[in-house]
């Protein structure tokens, strides 16, 4: 007990990594069944449907599947690499969580105050662009050390694609970062609270003036993370799975885990650099607002309540009544001051990343997959220069601060 | 195949010989496919087929000529009823006979659906093989209404086996054409959607413009047929040119496109829906007000009705003949081509006199337009290889038999 007052502020951090951890496996675990729910009600399908109430527990079932297949290495594969490849993968892409800030509050764990934030760096972006450079490795390395044609293939146009995608991608938010005049994610978001003087309805979100800076930034993070449409390291009809058609069992999960641990990563950084991060789009005066999480919580009991008293049979039925149960539950602890005054940040923070993994999983629904040679040209010839411009025209803005004092 | 060197901007070095299938997503089935890469351009192309000969043709040999048309589903297994229109025909004409008008008519009412159900699904597993995922699963959808008409009609989805020689195994049932103008009406809006996600699409036509180019002249010269070859130009459909089973009263236009690419034969098929849409909706009109038998009369080979079968002892004799020993056509060969789903199939029936056939040889459509794929592929990137294999629409079925 000693050890832990002496050592409160590692000892919270471990205990927030671990918090976070468990939280963000979970969520990547349920992205693949909410994109298998969202692609399959766009085909008119159903989707998950027989492992649990509404297919609730087919994360679970995979992730179990996924354990007990046989885990396969070619003949001929560099073993080490081969091995290598999907924990590199995977942990860089869940490092870069540690650096996303989820609210403005402050909790005090062990008399220790502490804010929603695993490491709050100074040069937070960077580190970020920093961590997810090194990720191609991952993606790399997976192609050569298998030793087959399909990922050589698959890997060699992903670490093309890519290293790429990463300068416009970078290039893209650099416009941000001159309007916030920072690399700290926290001090981004404070830079766009507020209302704009003339239009007071439009909240000083970066996505306003950097529109441009926006769509470049979302076009390359989906090249970034190899969706659809510029998914073809794997693209499953040309390359079979590209890079990591020889992995199997749980170095194939790991894999998978990763793109979506990426997915959601540049959800994260757009939410932050673009959409205001935690910030309600709402006047502060709106202060009903601040029991829209409790609301949210308590519909989404009633309405699986009632999905469990009408609709669902048997063993449905019993863990609809039991999630009902945890989701009322959390709703009216919600309501609590204390909880509801923490809970407004990551509210605002993780319904606008859910609108844009949504927006992803629609992306996937209804394009064809690019060429090679085209979405290198996309890349190049056109993302670069735009976001070039975009910030070659941002610094004018801020150089004329004429404009800006009229503005 | 062995690589070659090739000059590089860096320096000699060798290409890439990348086996693509026969398991393999989008090789259509069993089409095995040997490339040599250049980076990932193709140097050379050359596809290899037989992991799906099911002796098909050798089987006619021992059957009764009756008893040939179930394995005649099973060579194109996406267009179950050109395939039995075309042996039909082909014995009818060895025999000399002809279906009823009536009969003609629900065949092209039948086979004009199974076109738009081959191309249904060939629309949709070519967009799937172009990453557009969702336009599957929607023409599976329409294409599924299609089968519940053959499954209405026939009893079977795919394995329909409904023409026999000299007509149709069954009566239609009753409500059969309200279940067709069901389908057919809620087509076109359908089409619509798809053409919504691709027709217009710039990620579709960077995808396909441009690529897979067969000029008219080289379609001509390798034999290609169907919309491969209407899509380099050439207004050619057996419908039109050679008219069987009546299509000569209907009104229709032979779909073309000039362009000869991946796009054009897109278009060339998705416009040839809508024209089999324009005659599934003549013979809706014509069928109602004709009469008739759904069988020509012709003792000895086409087997009397069941009335006659139970009342008179003829018919019981021939029915019992027909069954047993099966029909003797008269020595002789013939040759009856028509336009299938993927082009011109043709059925070629040599009879020696006995009861099963002496020869049954079919010009496969797909097998021929196969060949064009290493002229279609070679200098092209491997993303254009698969849309190559989706255009020339290929049914390895048929290609092997």
């Amino acid at each position: 007990m000693e050890f832990v007052t002496q050592h409160a502020v590692l000892v919270v951090s471990l205990v927030k990594i671990v918090i976070l951890l468990f939280l963000t496996l979970t969520t990547l675990a349920y992205l693949t069944w909410f994109e298998r729910k969202v692609v399959a009600h766009i085909q008119s399908r159903w989707g998950p449907y027989y492992v649990g109430a509404h297919g609730l527990l087919q994360p679970l079932a995979d992730g179990v599947k996924f354990l007990f297949k046989e885990d396969v290495t070619p003949p001929g594969a560099d073993k080490f690499l081969y091995v290598l490849a999907p924990f590199l993968a995977l942990s860089l892409a869940l490092t870069t969580i540690a650096l996303i800030p989820f609210g403005p509050a402050t909790i005090t764990i062990l008399g220790q105050p502490t804010q929603l934030i695993v490491a709050n760096v100074n040069i937070g972006l960077m580190f970020l662009f920093a961590i997810t450079s090194i990720g191609v490795y991952g993606v790399a390395l997976a192609g050569w050390s298998s030793n087959s044609k399909y990922p050589l293939l698959g890997g060699l146009r992903s670490s093309a694609q890519m290293i790429s995608y990463e300068v416009a991608l970078t290039l893209s938010v650099v416009g941000v970062v001159l309007l916030a005049g920072t690399l700290n994610f926290n001090e981004m978001v404070g830079d766009q609270a507020g209302y704009y003087r003339y239009l007071p309805f439009i909240p000083r979100w970066h996505i306003f003036p950097q529109c441009i800076g926006f769509l470049c930034y979302f076009t390359s993070a989906i090249a970034e993370t190899n969706r659809v449409p510029f998914d073809l390291p794997e693209a499953e009809t040309e390359l079979v799975a590209g890079f990591h058609t020889e992995y199997s069992s749980f170095k194939f999960a790991m894999f998978f885990m990763a793109e979506y641990a990426n997915m959601l990563t540049v959800s994260f950084l757009a939410t932050i650099l673009f959409l205001g991060g935690w910030l309600s789009p709402f006047p502060e005066s709106w202060t009903f607002l601040q029991y829209l999480p409790a609301v949210t919580l308590l519909g989404l009991g009633l309405y699986l309540g009632y999905d469990a008293a009408v609709v669902a049979r048997g063993i449905a039925r019993i863990q609809l009544i039991v999630i009902t149960f945890g989701a009322l539950v959390l709703g009216a602890l919600c309501l609590l001051p204390a909880v509801m005054a923490v809970l407004q940040g990551p509210f605002w923070f993780l319904l606008k990343v859910a609108c844009l993994i949504f927006f992803y999983v629609w992306t996937r629904g209804t394009l064809p997959r690019f060429r090679y040679d085209q979405l290198m040209s996309l890349g190049w010839k056109l993302l670069l220069p735009v976001s070039l411009a975009n910030l070659v025209g941002t610094a004018l803005w801020i150089v004329f601060p004429l404009l800006v004092k009229h503005g | 195949m062995t690589p070659t060197t090739v000059e590089t901007p860096t320096g000699a070095a060798q290409t890439m010989v990348l086996n693509m299938g026969p398991q393999h997503p989008s090789t259509h089935g069993v089409l095995r496919v040997i490339l040599e890469l250049n980076g990932e351009i193709v140097v050379k192309a050359e596809p290899i087929i037989g992991y799906l000969h099911t002796g098909i043709e050798k089987s006619c040999e021992a059957k009764t000529y009756s008893q040939v048309i179930t394995l005649t589903d099973r060579i194109d297994y996406l267009a179950p009823l050109s395939n039995n229109l075309g042996y039909c025909l082909a014995v009818e004409k060895l025999l000399g006979l002809e279906a009823p008008k009536r009969a003609q008519y629900i065949r092209v009412l039948l086979t004009e659906l199974t076109r738009i159900a081959s191309h249904l699904v060939w629309v949709g597993t070519h967009a799937i093989d172009l990453g557009a995922m969702s336009v599957f699963l929607y023409t599976f959808r329409e294409r599924e209404e299609i089968m519940k008409i053959f499954e209405y009609v026939s009893g079977q989805r795919m394995m329909t086996s409904y023409f026999r020689v000299g007509g149709l195994a069954l009566e239609p049932p009753p409500g059969f054409l309200d279940k067709v103008r069901r389908v057919i009406d809620a087509l076109p809006g359908h089409i619509d959607e798809y053409e919504d996600l691709l027709t217009n699409n710039r990620i579709w036509l960077g995808r396909t413009k441009g690529v897979g180019i067969i000029s008219a002249d080289d379609a001509i010269a390798m034999g290609c047929s169907g919309p491969m070859l209407r899509g380099s130009g050439v207004a050619y459909d057996v419908r039109k040119a050679f008219p069987y089973s009546s299509y000569e009263d209907f009104r229709f236009e032979v779909q073309t496109q000039t362009a000869g690419d991946c796009f054009a034969r897109y278009q060339v098929r998705v416009a040839e829906i809508r024209e089999s849409i324009k005659i599934v909706r003549q013979a809706m009109e014509k069928i109602p007000k004709m009469d008739g038998p759904i069988r020509t009369e012709a003792p000895g080979i086409i087997p009397p009705s069941r009335e006659e079968m139970k009342t008179s002892i003829e018919g019981l004799i021939y029915h019992f003949k027909i069954y047993t020993e099966g029909f003797a056509p008269p020595p002789g060969e013939v040759y009856q081509v028509i336009e299938s789903p993927r082009g011109e199939l043709g059925f070629f029936v040599a009879s020696d006199g006995s009861a099963k056939p002496y020869r049954v040889k079919v010009r496969a459509p797909s097998f021929v337009n196969l060949q064009s794929l290493p002229k279609l592929a070679v200098g092209r990137l491997i993303a254009d290889v698969v849309a190559c294999i989706g255009t020339t629409d290929i049914v390895l079925g048929e290609v092997d038999r």
